[in-house]
Parts: C-alpha cells; structure tokens; sequence
C-alpha cells in the first residue's frame, strides 16, 4: 500500500527543521522535491506501508492507497497519532467504517528513564548494569547432559 | 521534454564526495532493536569511551520493529531459562547454541521490565481474569513487581505497540547522546587491521542525505542491521513487493559485512518462510493462540489433525512426533495439502470469533473484534486495508493464509547468522568460547573485536525484540571489557581514502562516466541499475534456490546452476551503477543481497539432508539424516585468498530433555 502525497496539503515542512516525512521514512523513500517544495514517494514499491510517514505529517497530508497488484479499490485506513492513543479510521470499500482507539504509551514523550547515572561496578560479572543495581542473581542450568 | 538520461533522485551524487574520518573506541552499526540495547548499556561501562552509532535510517523508527508490534515474544517470566532452551532446540529441528539461548533467557526479562517503564503498555490480567491493556495495565503493577501478563502463549505477552521502536530508540538516544549517534548513514564495508592479523580496525560508509563518506576507525564494532529480505521473488511482485513480511530494508548487510571480513557464518542454511495471512501477511500468532482458530483446507476439512497428516508427521519423527510440531513442519503441512489440490487454506476466523463470542456479553465481544484489529493494525497496517478493501469482517468472512516467499534472520523463528562465543562459564563446554589474547568475549565473531547481535548471532533463534535488545546489552558489556583490555590498540587501515572513496562511490563514478552514451538512463551497456540486479537474483533464486516457483524445492543440479549465476551477479556489481544517493544505497544493499543467498546457498549445498521441511527440500536428500548430520555447518570466507571454506562442527548438547 504505497504512500502518497497530496498536493494541496504538501507544504515540504517548510515552516519546520526537517521535512517530516523524509526524517522517518525507513527506507529513505519520502524525498521533497525543493523547487515545488512537495514531498514524494521516490520508490511506491519499495514501500513497507509502515505508516511512519502518515503518522509524522504535520499537515495531514499523506495517505495510503492499496497495493495496486492485490487491493481492490475504495478503502482506507487513516491513524491520528496522540501523545498517549492512536485512532484509527478504517473505511470499507462497501463503506462500512470502523473506529479504533489504542493506547501507544504510558508516560510523556520524551520521559523515558535512560539511568543516566547509572555505572556499572564489576566489569568482569555478566550482569547488565540495572541487573546489577537489582542484586539480580544469574540463574545455571538446573542439569546439565 | 529532455531525453530521460538524467540522475533521478533529488539528491544527486557528485563524482568527488567530502571525506569524514573519525576514530572511536567502540562503534555500533545499525539502530534496530539490537542496537538500541546496545546504544542504553554502553555507557553504564564505558563512560568514559569514545561511542559512535551509525543507522541507515532514523532510530526512531529503523529496524524490524519500526512500524511497531502487538506482542512481545520472549518474556521468561515464571518459566525456566532451560525450557526456553528446549522450546527453541525443538522448534529449530534440535541443533542450536543452548548456550547462546540459556544466557539470553537471564537477561531478556530486565530488557522488558525497562520496556514497561519507559512507556509500552503491556496487558495484565486482573484478579478476576480480564484483561487489562493501556495505562489500565499499571493499576495491576508492573511485570517487575510481579503482575500478572496475558499470555498468548508460554513465552508470548501482549502490548499495546504501535510506539515499541519510539520508546525504546527514545531510551537509546538519551543514553548515548546525540553527538554519538549517525543517521541515514550507511555503513557498506568493515576494515581489517593492516598489522594485526584477523583483528577488526574500522568501517567505511556513506551518508545518504549529502555527498559524504565516513571512514571510521575503532577498537571494538558491534554490527547489528538485521536480516535479509527482498532475496527471493516475492509472492507479490508489482506494488505490493514492498509489503514484505520482515523489514524490506533489511539486505543481509549484518551477514555479508562480517563474512567479507572473515568471519565465521552458521546455520545460513536455515531460513524462514511464515505462514501469514496472504498477501497482506498479517500476523497469525494472536489467532491461532489468543483467538483459538483453526485452519482449514479447500474442502473445509481441519486437516492438522487428519490421517494423513499424522502420518506424514511420522516421517520426521521425533520432531514431528513432539508435542509442538515445529514451524517448518506446520509449513510441511499447509504445503503438502496445497500439494495434493487441497488448497487454499483457510483461517476459520468466522467459527473461532463465533465459539469466543458465545460465552462472553455483546461488549465483551466488541472489545475481542478491537483486539482483532489492534493485533494488525499495531504491526501490519497494510493487511487491515487489504480487509477493509475487501470487506472482510473476520467474524463474517475467513481470511485465506499462505506460506511466504524466504527470509534469512537470526531472531525470529530461524537461526541463521555468525559463528558467536558463549559466555565464560564452566558449563559453557569449550568449543563454543572464542578467545583473544586468553579472554573469552560473549558474542564476538571470530574476528577479533568485531561482535554482533539480534539477526546477526547464529543458531539461536527465538529472542524475537526483547531478546534483540537484551542482547544488544550484553554485547554493550563485552564490548567494554573488551575496550578495557586492549586499550593500547591502534586501529591502522592499510587503504588510502581516496581507495576507500573509490570503493564506495564505485557505482557513482561509473554512471557520471557512462550515463550521456545513451538516451535512457536505466539502459546502457556500460552499467547496470540496482533495481535489475535485484530482479536478476530474484528470478534465480526463485527458480533455482528453492523459491515459491517449486514450492521450496532445489537440486543438487539446480544449486549447481545457480552458483553459477551468482558468481556472474558478484562478477556484474562492479558495473553497478548509481545517479543519486538513494540509487547509491540500492546498489549496496543488492551488493550485500548476493552475498548472503551465496551463502544461503553454499550451505544448503553442503548439507547433505533435508533438516527443514517445510523451509525448504533438498529433492536429492529428501528427510533428516541425523546419523551424518545432526551437526551444525559453519563457513568462512578468507578475504586475502577470496575463497570459502565450508564445514561441520559439533552440535554439543548441554541442557537435557
């Protein structure tokens, strides 16, 4: 289901540090055209329909359309991504629609504990280091052949 | 219009890039899983050491988790590091590292306490048995505390993990710090010491957002890029190419990297073809074990259970006989039906909905099909789309499911990848420590100083993302010991920059020489595109390498034939050739595509028996022959003599039945 792009919603980020879509795309896909300042699908069908560049657009203006080679025509699924939800929007070609709401985190972006002071002691155990600030005792096997 | 014989990308590339050169102590190349948990621990050991992370993509969302996942696969939890063991050796046709995969299991549980909080949502059950999802899920306390998760399975938890790889990359980048961390640069060659002999020095790459190529020297590397995927004619073959079930960036970089340096690959004879819900491959785990459905043949029949089945499991007694049938053989199974004019196969989502929904209220049920949904949705989204658009609801149409085209992985249910040490334990037998200068270093190759984790460590299956992570740290830790004891080294490169420049924008050079000889830009005699190659190795591997075109079967004359080929694929990527950064890196990842299937197929040659049926048949060695090969095969390129070796070694069984 490659991504596309709409034209009039496209406005190559330019009012940001980065054009969105081309920082996360994993397979370096989404590029931005500089003269038009629209952004692109370079390679539909090298594209994993991860959704990473639906989800990041500022504007709203990227979408997805079945892979021409085995999706009939006429549906959609579109994500709002939240800071602690995603709603999903998932339109039937017979029209039917359904909605879904998911939870995606627990905490506030950008919360997440990195034990920045946290040193290791002894080197020379196995222990990774919250192991070891945890007293965590490596389990052997219970036999052996 | 202008004749179409110009660059296509946006990002043109020039003939003479800026050259960058730095010198680390410890490198870390890749950003998935493997290397996030590695970018978290390194620091707790070195904090004082010189760190630098290269990701071809953006660690926010790079690696096989980028899209995000509906359930974790490994968590030990209230079960034993030693049946872990036995899960994996029974489910891999019993030759794997039990050493590899025991140690694993005493560390992929902390990796997933540090999941839960850093923000992934984990389901619990509550004290009346329902389940608990979202922030919901704290009320019952964290899984370090000891709550209770829901299980798919005995070593499958869910999440709610659309933002998994956000959360986890979040904890990576904060740990390492911006300034030691490369995006979109892709690391295309390793470097071997010019003094010492088999000692690893550096790493050349490339940036794929500016004309810039990086030469990295280093004490220590971790190479961790995941799998191989896009090596086999894919059962979608216009659009949908993309829609591969492993990350289709994922070239077999982690492999061909380390291999062209010298070190030693196991097991790449073994390789994954899942059964997924067709063309969309969607996940089948949550139904067949969370929704309880059953799969059914073209007559309607569940025939899993039939005669012929049960005798056909006989077969390949005693792992067709245990109590789990394997994955391969389950394959065996589906495949032997569509075989025999059986097919398609059926997922009776319809009846397994019908028997859950029969005993729970009319919310209760709304919350199951939710669920059915999120299980896509959260990893797959494309394969809810193929549902939208063809008005499939699963509790009123079944949904037929079909084995993939090959996939080479390391993490996932397959267990091919690099010869790695175990840890330095008395149980550990000897033969699987490798030493240098007289100290073992858990997960290092056989080069020294070069380690590897994730899809990369071979003959240990099953870690899936937590174990990825979890060994990722543990590699952080070797990785430090190992910077602290040879803190004396000094990486030296025996190529110039200008050959290493070369080397990289090789297929650049050639298209700006060669690219105004023809009107059309993708033919000229002179070169070739990335994107033929990958089609030439695709045809091959189809036809010849036990692709979906024979339902998984090769020959010896076939395997014979297709060496060929590959040698004139390896021969023709000196005439590869690129107009832009992105056709850059599409020439490189082609160029680490080949070497792995080489491989792949090296060893499939030499394995003299069918180990895995279901993955793939050697027609000339139909059935497992323990007697000769209850072994692993291990191989090794030798980069000064440019040829392979390739040979058995010991299966040593530790963990008994």
């Amino acid at each position: 289901m490659p991504s596309f792009v709409i034209t009039e919603k496209c406005d190559g980020c330019k009012g940001g540090d980065k054009t969105a879509c081309m920082y996360i795309c994993p397979n370096d896909l989404m590029v931005l055209e500089p003269n038009e300042m629209k952004a692109y699908n370079q390679e539909p069908d090298q594209c994993w329909e991860c959704f990473s560049c639906v989800k990041i657009c500022p504007t709203q203006a990227i979408e997805v359309r079945g892979y021409a080679d085995f999706v009939p025509l006429g549906s959609s699924i579109m994500p709002m991504l939240g800071t602690e939800d995603v709603m999903w929007t998932c339109k039937f070609r017979n029209g039917t629609i359904k909605r879904f709401k998911f939870p995606i985190r627990t905490t506030a972006e950008g919360a997440a504990n990195a034990y920045l002071d946290l040193v290791g002691k002894d080197l020379d155990s196995e222990l990774l280091s919250t192991q070891e600030a945890d007293g965590y005792e490596m389990p052997k096997p219970l036999a052996t052949v | 219009m202008a004749l179409p014989n110009k660059p296509l990308g946006e990002l043109k590339a020039v003939r003479d890039p800026e050259v960058e050169e730095r010198e680390v102590d410890i490198l870390i190349v890749g950003g998935g899983m493997a290397a996030c948990g590695t970018a978290f621990e390194q620091k707790k050991w070195s904090p004082d050491a010189k760190i630098l992370l290269c990701d071809k993509a953006a660690m926010e969302r790079s690696g096989a988790v980028a899209q995000g996942l509906s359930a974790i696969n490994t968590y030990i939890g209230e079960n034993t590091p030693d049946d872990y063991v036995r899960m994996v050796r029974n489910d891999l046709m019993g030759i794997v590292r039990e050493d590899l995969i025991f140690d694993l299991g005493c560390f992929v549980d902390d990796s997933v306490f540090l999941f839960e909080e850093w923000g992934l949502p984990m389901w619990k059950l509550s004290d009346d048995g329902k389940k608990m999802d979202g922030k919901k899920g704290l009320k019952m306390g964290t899984l370090k505390e000891g709550a209770t998760p829901v299980r798919t399975g005995k070593w499958q938890i869910m999440i709610n993990g659309e933002s998994y790889k956000r959360i986890v990359a979040e904890a990576a980048k904060l740990a390492l710090g911006d300034d030691n961390i490369l995006e979109r640069v892709f690391i295309v060659e390793l470097l071997l010491d010019a003094n010492e002999e088999n000692r690893i020095a550096g790493a050349v790459g490339f940036s794929v957002r500016e004309n810039k190529v990086y030469i990295i020297k280093c004490n220590t590397m971790m190479v961790a890029c995941g799998g191989a995927v896009n090596i086999y004619q894919p059962r979608s073959v216009g659009e949908g190419k993309g829609r591969a079930w492993y990350p289709v960036w994922n070239a077999g970089s982690t492999y061909t990297m380390c291999m062209k340096v010298g070190a030693e690959l196991t097991m790449m004879e073994n390789r994954f073809t899942p059964s997924r819900y067709k063309d969309g491959y969607g996940p089948v785990g949550a139904w067949f074990l969370l929704f309880k459905a059953k799969t059914l043949n073209g007559l309607g029949e569940g025939y899993v259970g039939s005669e012929a089945a049960q005798a056909e499991l006989q077969k390949y007694a005693p792992y067709g006989t245990a109590a789990i049938t394997p994955t391969c053989l389950r394959n065996h199974l589906m495949i032997f039906e569509m075989k025999e004019g059986r097919g398609p196969i059926m997922m009776d989502t319809v009846t397994a909905l019908k028997d859950l929904g029969a005993s729970v209220s009319k919310k209760e049920f709304k919350a199951l099909e939710s669920e059915a949904w999120e299980n896509f949705l959260d990893m797959t989204c494309g394969q809810a789309n193929l549902w939208c658009g063809t008005n499939t609801e699963p509790d009123k149409k079944n949904s037929e499911i079909m084995p993939t085209e090959p996939y080479l992985l390391g993490s996932h249910s397959g267990c091919c990848g690099l010869w790695t040490s175990g840890p330095d334990y008395d149980w550990v037998p000897e033969e699987y420590k490798i030493r240098y200068k007289d100290k073992v270093y858990n997960r290092m190759t056989t080069v020294n100083g070069l380690f590897t984790s994730g899809d990369g460590v071979g003959a240990s299956g099953h870690k899936f993302s937590s174990g990825s992570h979890a060994e990722g740290r543990m590699c952080a830790k070797s990785m430090a010991r190992f910077v602290r004891d040879n803190a004396d080294f000094k990486p030296t490169i025996s190529q110039s920059n200008e050959e290493l420049v070369d080397l990289v924008y090789k297929p650049v050079r050639l298209f700006l020489e060669h690219c105004d000889y023809t009107t059309a830009i993708d033919i000229n005699p002179e070169y070739l595109k990335p994107e033929g190659m990958m089609y030439r190795l695709m045809k091959a591997t189809h036809e010849y390498g036990a692709g979906t075109a024979t339902y998984y079967q090769t020959s010896t004359k076939s395997l014979e034939m297709v060496m060929d080929m590959l040698l004139m694929m390896r021969e023709d990527c000196e005439k590869l050739a690129a107009g832009d950064l992105h056709e850059l890196m599409r020439a490189w990842e082609i160029e680490h595509r080949i070497w792995t299937v080489e491989s792949h197929l090296r060893h499939i040659q030499f394995r003299k028996e069918t180990r895995y049926p279901g993955f793939y048949y050697q027609a000339d060695y139909p059935g497992q022959d323990d007697e000769n090969w209850f072994c692993f095969v291990n191989s090794k390129y030798d980069p000064k003599a440019k040829e392979w070796d390739i040979f058995k070694k010991d299966y040593i069984k530790i963990i008994p039945d």
